[in-house]
């Protein structure tokens, strides 16, 4: 089977990688591009642990191939952060204890992120429906939403 | 759970696209959303040898309102749907269902025509265009033809599609004023597939009557069912609560579901009477401009 | 200088930011599958597609010609390494790879090795099992029917299915009492089985050195101690040159306790190639292959007076281990500790006899949330005060307080041998009851009786027993459940910490620095915490079981209070007075009436290496093995409201209380954090989780499509309150949370749903109580259509 050569742009940065056709885009982000903090949860599409930004929306990468993302740009949870500064999102589930075992975090934080640039100022009955394609074992939920709400506010005050 | 190998094809419009389904036949598939095909290649349930990508086919992602009839591209995704104010204010039946779809992430991949080409009884928009009476686009070699919903669902995962062909274009009759529809779905859990689901949809008249009906049922037997003895029996009735309940009973009586881990099959039968039933008030309450 | 504070310092019972938290959001947390290594090899599994089958051959040719596969490892290849079998925790055997046949379905056949993840798939596909499939025993009846098939007959002279045979208490004034009994009530319960699923799968990476002898091993564990040590017991690995990092983990919940083949499968292929080698679980192979929980099948019974005074419990469970005794209980307690049962009533006697068996299912019998059986000990009787408290027409709240343990009769005996250490278990009734507004409840609940609308309160007082525990009673293979801490104070007043525990989202790393601010005045935000590493960490037992606090959380404030004796005596020295004279006062050591002269414990650090007392070792350091007097018994009351839609049964939780009492609370956020989670849990048991299979042994839903987990949009709103009622042996009085609210929960939402449907006649509905199940209830009172 032949291969393609695939540009993504990865958090900013121009990254190339010369993959199968059904290379999963979530083993193309961690295994080639080595940019962990994606994670795998299950294999059926339904756990949210490998959400990342597919121009500038969130999407489920362990049921895309690498190979559909070839020119587009890719966000995952490393580029929140802009020099340094944490986004509001990441500084919400720290001060809520939105986190506690860490695995479903980045692919929490993204899916929020793609709920707030769609709704700046969410319930909390939005923020579950908006979050409901992630599953979290650890929290109960109830500090994300806290943490999403927190970072709705720093985000409406000018935070990013 | 690693799909196995492919060839993988990115052709730039429709005519290269099913060039490409004309030259491979029953060993390539059509890759839109994804969202239904991929997980299937992960299990290995589908190897095909060829994946034709449709996804850089430009100009398939309207949504519009044209001579009377709403019109919806092959590329529109259900979160398109979902945050339409046109389907909104027009087709709130339908904003109910995309909202059910999986979940957000999935919805800004998977489409409106993958959820009708799949052909799955479980999919939540075939049910919803039976209610609408909608008509469906294919595209192939011998050119475009267009097929009314309720003949599109042949079998179990079988579609009148044939190999040679995409669906390109899903097209909806704008509802007349007084018209309204919803989806009501029992689910195991947010995002699952439907236990049983019941989209209606129903236009009244000056009087307040029923004028017409459409009433669709998801995961209620091999296909997607479209209820026409509930649609004939509603016309021209009041909809109280005495005709509500008989329209139940022949939505029952046209159900066919199966036991399966979601629910024994009397539960599902019992289910799509309620809600046949409380879709079609919340239908009617909407004809009447509330929500 | 400014007042030292608990509040300044970070100390116990401060709501401290975790430290943990930074590399996780940003993506920097580094977990099993995150390890890359030069030269890695990747290992897939060849899974029985049969629950009980007999193999004929395994035909790897085709595997072996896929570009990229390396080797395929089988049984017989395992043999020769004598690694084809290995033991259990529970002191079984468990076959890494089926070689005689396979005894559940997705159990371990083959391994396929290969130079990628995609190669090892693409061989796994292709490997031939020649499989001849034998019948099947699906649960406990059928393991114990004359003429059931023999799942372990690689057991010499096994006859039959069953494992073993446990009692506890005193079955002859249990039986008097209950032939003397005014009212008496039996329950059949079922607690079903099912999977922690932890959001990381189980996993590790293998890198041994043909050169030095050395095996690292990065992996999924909650106890990387005792799991290397039963590793060095049965391979050619020494356990000096055997290194078990268990790094960041995506939750445990148990799961992680087990040993499973794909660890010394990765381990084998690691030494045979001298190549490091990854083995990662697929989510729907965890599932279906690693750690199970519950799966007792029991009868409940219950003696009382009329006026509803319970006199005796008895209890007969039979309960399914799978193929394999996997369970991770101690050795002395083969039923865990089950036998806590008596719950918070003082009942006079009680009897609980128990039998496992095998079946055709994956091993496991983890404690999933909970210490070692208490969730199945807390769910009958809860469930079987409830069914009393309908049978005598009165309120459930009301029998429970008739039947409390009272707050003087602690430290309480119970009648199958606990000492229950402290507790109020009135008050914490007390405050859930007026949190929720209980009366206002009931009589909405009348009113819309009437109406004919469904609604129901359930309440649940649990106990708990966590921190296993003292080393007379509590080993797992004969090792002894004690955990240790190491604390070094550096010369410029910092701390490196490390304990034996193990942390997989409780927060260690937050808040055992919160102890040792406390115990030694330095600021916690310069004391860090390591754990997981083998060649670092003080010996221990892990983290399960509720255990970490009651044990390794003794073992820090002891070690610190030793760092603190000897701090004192280099203090007096530096102030030229006699160690008498100076006390620890306000977070410093101060001479006694002259509180401005004083030293800090930074100081007294330098001190220690810099100008330590003539005869005195330099070095501020211990290290402690805690060895506890008993076990902790958190406790608490829940209740629960859910809302009942009588045409189509679905439901919704309206409101849930929870009142816990942990005793001391070392960081009220985390304790918190601790509790929405278990509670989320315990919701998911009660209404969704349950694996399921047909009558050939299939598993009905082995992935999260139909393994269901709850959403955020299920998941009720939690409001927690607490009392506090200190551990009166633990040297900061604290007991442990984290599994209480899943014990806890449970019951309390099958009491609510029992409650909504009592006034039909309905006395239980077994979990996970869905739609469906009430709607076939509701049905068939006449109330649905």
């Amino acid at each position: 089977m032949s291969t393609h050569a695939i540009t993504v742009t990865l958090n900013g940065e121009e990254r190339t990688g010369e993959v199968e056709a059904r290379l999963l885009l979530v083993h193309f982000i961690r295994d080639h591009l080595r940019a962990t903090g994606t994670h795998i949860g299950c294999d059926t599409t339904s756990c949210g642990a490998c959400t990342i930004m597919l121009d500038g929306l969130p999407v489920k990468s362990c049921t895309l191939f690498a190979v559909q993302a070839n020119g587009c740009a890719i966000k995952t949870v490393e580029g929140l952060a802009t020099n340094g500064e944490v986004h509001p999102i990441q500084e919400g589930f720290m001060e809520c204890h939105g986190l506690q075992c860490g695995f479903c975090t980045p692919g929490m934080m993204l899916a929020a992120l793609g709920l707030l640039e769609r709704n700046p100022n969410p319930t909390a009955e939005e923020i579950r429906w908006g979050i409901s394609g992630n599953l979290c074992r650890c929290t109960g939920y109830q500090n994300i939403v806290k943490s999403v709400q927190y970072a709705a506010a720093k985000m409406a005050a000018g935070g990013k | 759970m690693i799909p196995g190998s492919f060839e993988y094809h990115t052709p730039s419009s429709i005519s290269d696209a099913v060039a490409l389904l004309q030259q491979y036949g029953e060993e390539a598939k059509i890759l839109s959303g994804g969202h239904s095909l991929v997980p299937m290649m992960k299990l290995r349930i589908a190897e095909p040898e060829h994946i034709v990508d449709i996804n850089g086919i430009a100009g398939l992602d309207y949504i519009k309102e044209e001579g009377g009839v709403l019109k919806i591209g092959a590329l529109v995704r259900e979160s398109d749907l979902e945050h339409s104010d046109l389907i909104a204010s027009k087709f709130p039946i339908i904003a109910d269902a995309a909202k059910l779809i999986a979940d957000p992430l999935v919805r800004n991949r998977a489409t409106v025509a993958g959820n009708l080409a799949h052909g799955d009884p479980a999919n939540d928009h075939p049910a919803v265009m039976l209610a609408l009476g909608a008509e469906v686009v294919l595209t192939g070699g011998s050119g475009e033809r267009v097929v009314p919903i309720s003949e599109f669902f042949v079998d179990l995962l079988e579609t009148a599609l044939k190999p040679d062909e995409i669906l390109t274009e899903v097209r909806i009759p704008m509802p007349p004023a007084n018209s309204g529809g919803a989806y009501f779905k029992i689910e195991r859990r947010v995002g699952d597939f439907a236990i049983i689901a019941v989209a209606a949809q129903v236009t009244l008249d000056a009087s307040g009557n029923c004028a017409s009906a459409g009433i669709g049922l998801t995961n209620s037997g091999p296909t997607p069912i479209k209820v026409t003895a509930a649609e004939a029996y509603l016309a021209g009735k009041a909809l109280d609560d005495a005709t509500l309940s008989e329209a139940g009973n022949l939505a029952e009586a046209a159900s066919d579901p199966t036991s399966d881990t979601r629910a024994p099959a009397e539960y599902k039968k019992a289910m799509v009477k309620q809600m046949t039933i409380r879709a079609l008030r919340r239908a009617a309450e909407r004809a009447k401009g509330g929500n | 200088m400014t007042e030292i504070t608990s509040e300044s310092l970070g100390g116990i019972g401060q709501w401290v930011k975790r430290k943990e938290d930074p590399r996780f959001v940003h993506g920097k947390g580094k977990f099993v599958e995150d390890i890359y290594l030069p030269g890695m090899v990747y290992g897939v599994f060849v899974r029985s597609p049969y629950a009980h089958a007999k193999i004929n051959g395994i035909n790897t040719e085709a595997a072996l010609k896929v570009p990229g596969v390396i080797t395929v490892v089988t049984a017989e290849v395992l043999k020769g390494l004598k690694l084809d079998w290995m033991p259990t925790l529970a002191g079984d055997t468990q076959a890494v790879l089926a070689g005689d046949k396979a005894r559940f379905q997705s159990q371990e056949v083959a391994f396929v090795v290969a130079k990628t993840q995609y190669a090892a798939a693409d061989g796994a596909a292709v490997v031939e099992v020649d499989y001849e499939e034998l019948p099947v025993v699906m649960d406990p009846e059928a393991a114990k029917a004359p003429g059931a098939p023999v799942i372990r007959d690689d057991k010499e002279g096994k006859k039959d299915n069953h494992i073993f045979n446990w009692k506890s208490g005193d079955a002859e004034a249990t039986d008097k009492a209950f032939a003397e009994a005014e009212v008496t009530i039996s329950q059949h319960t079922h607690y079903q089985r099912v999977h922690p699923a932890p959001m990381e799968t189980c996993g590790c990476v293998a890198d041994y050195s043909k050169i030095t002898g050395q095996m690292d091993l990065y992996i999924t564990s909650q106890a990387p101690h005792a799991h290397r040590t039963v590793f060095a017991m049965i391979s050619p690995f020494q356990e000096h040159k055997t290194r078990f990092i268990s790094p960041d983990l995506g939750g445990g919940f148990g799961n992680k306790v087990p040993i499973y083949p794909g660890y010394v499968l990765a381990a084998g292929v690691s030494f045979l190639t001298g190549l490091p080698c990854k083995w990662i679980e697929t989510r729907s192979e965890n599932i279906q292959s690693t750690g199970f929980a519950r799966d007792y099948h029991t009868t409940t019974e219950l003696a009382a007076t009329k006026d509803g005074k319970i006199t005796a419990l008895r209890v007969n469970t039979q309960a399914d281990h799978g193929a394999f005794d996997a369970q991770a209980s101690p050795t002395k307690w083969p039923a865990g500790l089950f036998n806590i049962c008596t719950g918070s009533y003082d009942i006079g006697a009680a009897s609980i006899n128990l039998d496992a068996y095998y079946t055709n299912k994956a091993p496991g019998g983890v404690a999933y949330r909970c210490s070692f059986r208490v969730t199945e000990a807390s769910y009958i009787i809860e469930r079987a005060v409830d069914a009393l408290a309908q049978k005598l027409n009165m309120d459930p709240v009301e029998l429970r307080l008739k039947n409390f343990i009272q707050p003087d009769q602690f430290p309480y005996k119970s009648c199958t041998g606990w000492e229950y250490d402290s507790g109020n278990y009135q008050a914490a009734m007390q405050v859930a009851l007026d949190k929720i507004g209980y009366p206002e409840l009931r009589k909405e609940q009348a009113e819309k009786r009437a109406r004919g609308e469904l609604m129901g309160i359930g309440v649940s007082s649990f106990t708990e027993i966590v921190g296993a525990g003292p080393r007379k009673d509590f080993d797992i293979l004969g090792l002894s459940m004690n955990d240790g801490a190491s604390i070094v104070v550096h010369p410029t007043g910092t701390v490196t910490a490390r304990l034996g525990v193990k942390s997989q989202g409780q927060g260690h790393e937050t808040t055992f620095p919160q102890i040792i601010a406390e115990e030694l005045g330095i600021p916690q935000e310069n004391i860090k915490l390591e754990e997981g590493d083998t060649d670092t960490a003080p010996y221990g037992l892990g983290t399960y079981g509720s255990r970490s606090t009651p044990m390794a959380g003794a073992s820090t404030a002891m070690a610190a209070r030793k760092i603190r004796a000897k701090a004192q005596k280099i203090a007096a020295s530096m102030m030229e007075v006699s160690e008498e004279d100076v006390e620890w006062k306000n977070y410093k050591f101060q001479v006694k009436g002259v509180p401005e002269k004083s030293k800090t414990m930074a100081e007294v650090a330098f001190a220690a290496y810099t100008a330590a007392p003539e005869g005195m070792e330099m070095g501020l350091e211990a290290t402690v093995y805690y060895d506890a007097p008993n076990l902790t018994f958190p406790f608490g009351t829940y209740i629960c409201v859910i809302d009942i839609d009588n045409q189509t049964g679905e439901f919704k939780v309206r409101r849930f209380v929870a009142v816990d009492d942990c005793g001391t609370i070392i960081n009220p956020m985390i304790v918190e954090g601790q509790i929405h989670g278990g509670l989320t849990e315990g919701f998911a048991i009660a209404t969704m989780q349950e694996i399921r299979f047909d009558e050939q042994g299939n598993i009905l839903n082995g992935s999260f499509m139909d393994y269901l987990l709850p959403t955020a949009v299920e998941t009720p709103v939690w409001e927690l309150d607490k009392t506090v009622t200190p551990s009166p042996h633990h040297p900061i009085g604290a007991k442990g949370v984290g599994e209480s609210p899943n014990v806890g929960s449970v019951p309390a939402f099958v009491n609510a749903f029992v409650d909504a449907l009592s006034h039909l006649g309905v006395t239980h509905i077994d979990m996970p109580v869905t739609p469906w199940k009430i709607w076939q209830i509701l049905k068939e009172k006449g109330i649905a259509e």
